[in-house]
């Protein structure tokens, strides 16, 4: 398997760490009620087809990827990079 | 027999070889097959299950019978097919799976027990008693099924991996593969063959056809010669793709050094990781047996292989064969052999109304009845449309059509389609993206239908790659329609064969579809037919034909099994290249250790890193005598300890305090520059993720330092807080680890030895304290910090200069009585005074369950503040750090259970469970660290610690899990 970096490229999928899913972008605030950082931290869905994932290039640039792919035909189909698409989003650190 | 002047092999080179013991000769391009066969060695095997006398029943990798154990350099290779393994002068080769020998095998007795043997018989008989299972059936059936054995030592010959890259990966070198290389490697696409076999060529090296109006073989060697000459192709023979992965990615083993007597420098095999854009399979098509009567004596032999040996190896199948089909392919054959001198005494064609002309007697509509021949074939008996036969023979080539290798294309789930036309499973476009199949591979079986093929697939793979094909005109080649009446299995006297290498015959699959394994996928694994090492590459779709017909349904119905990675058997060593030893994981190694080593210090593993566990001295029996004088040493005087293997995160910027503010729980905007906190960090899940001390250098420079086994998943949480949370913020960081070699000099001398080391001594540098210094003039750092309980210091020096001042240390201190301290030592200080390492946090306990719940800051947010305060991780039902000081014995390591005295020990009263465990020199008691319920509010309680696995019992006092000067007076004298 490999996995395109946006900053390295192509790179075999054994330069990454897998965390899990996007859901872990979405910090409800502080004061936020359990539910929703149970949601965040623990409520997965199991899709069959196309899934939204983090990975960790470690042995790279350090880049947090979030990369779509299917789990049926294992397509990846973008990476884009965590960094670049943060910045001002919804329950960001303030 | 061999037969003069035929073959590609070279007869200027005899070899000789051995097996069995027994001395042989073949030449310079033999299998060991071949040599055998050419020495008159028909009987090469005993069958799995009956231990039935066995031939060699094919000339390629998928071969059931043959298979050897492999004799070379020491090791000892079980199950080596005699059809791949390449004969070199000196192979020493035994048989498998017989006792006393091959020609006289005493478990044999299994093919007269036959009747109590057949399907499912481990499942009817071996039920009860049930305690014979282990001590009785099983030891009895593993000594008398299995194939090879193993030496049962480790694994010391060379192995190699490696990996290549290309646009279009062809698979297969027969006329559909070398096509499609020849079309893509003239437009310019960087091409990789890969053929199994040690020569290109595929069926051309053996049909005797021609091919462009001149020998099949002369084309072979001109288009090998075009194709080796371009810069864009490579050529890999011995080379067998064994899987389709993901994203063009295929697996495949390379034959490096089978084919020559072992040697060091020379690898057996290497395992490729080959990433192709574009790939074909051009992997042909195996030879189907034929299922009647006693079909596996020694002689009886896919019509193909005779085809093979023939032409490739000059050796004859025998003095008077028969060939028994239901194609015309093995016309060509008896004509080959006719031509060859070979007597063929029939053709015994299994349709009625086809063509009998030919130069030796054909008899229709044949049904072999049974054969004869103890150790190999001496006569078959049947009807054919004319009357009944017996026909003295000491060989019967066999044909029962083709099944195209559709397997690589099926890796990725998809199934193959059922074509009744050539009664064959093919593949369908698509099934793994960037795959074509081409040529017999495809179905298509005729050579001029493999080119067009082979030169269609290249053409379409060149565009997918945005090349343009060159245009080329096709070879002329035989054309000729394959015409197959299919059959399935022949009703005969006695069990007729499907699966050879298990032992599996047409009564075993109807008994299994009898006793409702109806299913192909129960089937197999109830007769086991499929499951041996040619995975049914000779009987998968005669042993699914023969269920359809039992269960009364078609055969594309019943469908076939899954085909899986790998096509062929791959050894372990192959695949795990590199791994073994040392090689399976990367060394860290201290700017000490050469230093710790010189003085006699056993080294222990600290995830990567290596660490000294002691210092012994002369005069010390055992770790503990050492041990114990470390840890004195250090109370009383001074000891020296590397501790670089901490994580160490340099972090910069105009918000790196607010941003060490949100991962650590306590705030580190308010600490003072030169100054250094210890601090908590909690996973998102409000968990303990690592502790630590950070220094801050600057007003925007802070230096991070986590624990050995964290430093890695730290910097992966740092970088996802950065850059999921607050990626715009000014903060960047690094990890120093091994920038810097850092030492702990702790002990009531250690400011004395520093002293002696600093270019300007330090007079007052109070507790948590850091600061720039310099040693013989380069620029370190200082830090006032302890892990000991003992005034201690921690001084780091970039790594160049780590060695030099390690040993300076050591001799400074030495010269005051004091000296290094290993982990031990190190282990039982911090014991003492109840500092954690992730022996307690191990991923499992909160903030609260240590003691620390008030270093989350409220004023705050923090990573994991919420979810650490949610139900349940807080509060009198948690386990919470407690010291134990035991009341007698001791415990040699932690793991053991905490009960309270008296109650009944079991799962249910559980209280808890030590993590640590010392014996402390300075209190003379031996003391544990645990989590006990509620232990907080339990100190002076008595509990009893219960390790099983140890088999301790003891009692010991819950009390404050510091043990030593809780008032820290010495930590900050």
């Amino acid at each position: 398997m490999r996995l395109t970096c946006p900053l390295c490229g192509d790179r075999d999928r054994r330069e990454f760490y897998y965390m899990g899913s996007e859901d872990y972008l979405n910090r409800p605030a502080a004061d936020a009620p359990i539910a929703a950082w149970d949601d965040m931290l623990h409520l997965r869905t199991n899709p069959a087809g196309l899934t939204r994932d983090l990975w960790y290039h470690e042995t790279g640039c350090g880049s947090w990827l979030v990369v779509t792919r299917n789990t049926v035909t294992h397509a990846v189909l973008s990476t884009e990079r965590v960094a670049d698409r943060a910045s001002g989003r919804k329950g960001a650190a303030k | 027999m061999r037969l003069p002047g035929k073959g590609l092999i070279d007869r200027t080179k005899p070899l000789s070889f051995r097996f069995d013991g027994r001395q042989y000769h073949g030449y310079q391009g033999d299998t060991l097959a071949s040599a055998l066969l050419g020495a008159g060695q028909r009987l090469v095997g005993r069958s799995f299950k009956y231990h039935r006398p066995r031939g060699v029943l094919t000339a390629g990798p998928e071969e059931p019978n043959a298979l050897v154990e492999v004799l070379d350099g020491g090791s000892q290779t079980p199950n080596t097919r005699a059809t791949v393994q390449e004969l070199y002068d000196g192979l020493q080769a035994q048989s498998q799976n017989r006792w006393p020998s091959l020609r006289f095998d005493l478990l044999s007795v299994n093919d007269l027990a036959a009747p109590f043997l057949g399907a499912g018989f481990y499942y009817k008989t071996f039920m009860w008693p049930r305690a014979f299972w282990e001590a009785l059936y099983e030891p009895l059936i593993r000594r008398a099924a299995g194939l090879g054995t193993l030496k049962r030592q480790h694994e010391t010959a060379p192995y190699e991996k490696a990996f290549a890259f290309c646009d279009l990966l062809v698979i297969g070198s027969g006329p559909a593969g070398l096509m499609a290389a020849l079309t893509a490697a003239r437009a310019g696409a960087d091409v990789i063959l890969a053929e199994q076999d040690s020569l290109m060529g595929g069926r051309l090296l053996v049909s005797g056809e021609s091919v462009a109006d001149r020998p099949g073989l002369d084309w072979v060697r001109a288009s090998l010669d075009e194709l080796s000459d371009l810069p864009n192709v490579r050529l890999m023979t011995r080379t067998t793709v064994i899987g389709a992965y993901d994203q063009g990615t295929y697996g495949a083993l390379e034959r490096v050094g089978l084919h020559l007597p072992a040697a060091d420098h020379l690898p057996r095999e290497c395992f490729w990781r080959i990433v192709a854009r574009q790939a074909i399979l051009a992997a042909g098509a195996l030879e189907r047996p034929l299922a009647f009567s006693n079909n596996d004596r020694p002689g009886i032999q896919l019509a193909s292989a005779g085809q093979t040996y023939l032409n490739r190896f000059g050796v004859a199948p025998g003095a008077r064969v028969a060939l028994y089909a239901n194609n015309d392919g093995a016309r060509t054959v008896a004509r080959q052999l006719m031509a060859a001198g070979v007597g063929v005494a029939a053709i015994l064609d299994t349709r009625e109304g086809v063509s009998a002309l030919e130069d030796c007697p054909v008899w229709t509509g044949v049904q072999i009845a049974d054969t004869r021949g103890r150790l190999g074939l001496s006569s078959i008996s049947g009807r054919h449309s004319g009357g009944e036969f017996e026909l003295e023979v000491d060989a019967l080539l066999m044909s029962g059509g083709w099944n195209p290798l559709v397997n690589l294309a099926c890796h990725q789930n998809a199934r193959p389609v059922w074509r009744p036309d050539i009664a064959a499973f093919v593949p369908e476009p698509g099934m793994v993206p960037g795959l074509t199949a081409a040529g017999a591979a495809n179905g298509t079986f005729s050579t001029h239908g493999a080119l067009a093929e082979g030169q269609g697939a290249a053409q379409s793979a060149l565009q997918a790659l945005g090349l343009r094909p060159k245009s080329a005109p096709l070879p002329r080649a035989e054309d000729a329609p394959y015409v197959v009446t299919p059959i399935w299995s022949i009703e005969g006297k006695s069990r007729a064969w499907l699966d050879f290498a298990n032992d599996v015959t047409v009564k075993d699959v109807r008994l299994a579809a009898q006793e409702g394994y109806a299913s192909v996928e129960h089937m197999k694994r109830y007769t086991t037919q499929g499951m041996a090492p040619d995975q049914g590459k000779n009987s998968n779709i005669a042993a699914l034909a023969v269920l359809a017909d039992a269960t009364g349904r078609g055969i594309a119905e019943t469908g076939t099994t899954t085909y899986r990675p790998p096509f062929a058997p791959v050894s372990i060593g192959a695949l795990g290249a590199g791994a073994q030893g040392a090689g399976f994981a990367p060394q860290r190694f201290l700017t000490s250790d050469q230093a710790s080593r010189d003085r006699g210090a056993p080294m222990v593993e600290a995830g990567l890193w290596y660490r000294p566990s002691y210092f012994p001295k002369p005069g010390e029996k055992t770790w503990r005598d050492a041990c114990d004088r470390e840890a004195l040493m250090v109370r009383h005087r001074v000891g020296v300890a590397d501790v670089s293997t901490l994580g160490k995160i340099d972090i910069q910027g105009k918000d790196a305090a607010r941003f060490l503010d949100l991962v650590y729980t306590n705030t580190f905007s308010t600490l003072a520059q030169g100054r250094v906190r210890y601090g908590l960090m909690l996973r998102e899940d409000g968990f303990v993720m690592d502790d630590g001390t950070t220094a801050r250098l600057g007003e925007t420079h802070y230096l991070m330092t986590t624990t050995t086994a964290a430093a890695g998943p730290v910097m992966r949480h740092l970088d996802f807080v950065h850059q999921a949370y607050c990626a715009d913020w000014q903060v960047r960081f690094i990890s120093v680890t091994e920038s810097w070699a850092q030492f702990a000099v702790a002990g009531p001398m250690a400011r004395m030895v520093l002293n002696a080391v600093l270019d300007q001594a330090i007079q007052d540098f109070p507790f948590m304290a850091c600061a720039p210094v310099t040693v013989g003039g380069i620029g370190a750092r200082l830090f006032r910090i302890s892990f000991s309980g003992e005034e201690g210091y921690e001084i780091a020096i970039p790594t160049a200069y780590g060695e030099a001042l390690f040993r300076d240390l050591l001799s400074k201190a030495e010269t005051l009585g004091g000296g290094p301290y290993g982990m031990e030592a190190l282990n039982v200080l911090r014991i003492e005074k109840g500092f954690i390492t992730h022996a307690e946090i191990h991923g499992r306990v909160t903030a609260f369950d240590i003691g620390l719940e008030k270093m989350i800051s409220a004023r705050k947010d923090c990573i994991g503040k919420a979810a650490s305060q949610r139900p349940g991780l807080n509060g009198p039902e948690r386990e919470q750090l407690v010291g134990l000081r035991l009341l007698s014995g001791s415990l040699a390591g932690a793991g053991g259970h905490l009960f309270t005295p008296g109650e009944h020990v079991h799962r249910e009263t559980d209280q808890g469970y030590v993590t640590s465990t010392c014996f402390s020199p300075t209190l003379n008691a031996h003391l544990a660290l645990a989590f006990l319920k509620n232990g907080r509010a339990r100190h002076g309680q008595t509990i009893r610690i219960v390790d099983h696995m140890r088999k301790t019992d003891v009692l010991a006092e819950v009390c404050d899990p510091v043990f030593l000067d809780p008032q820290g007076v010495k930590l900050r004298g």
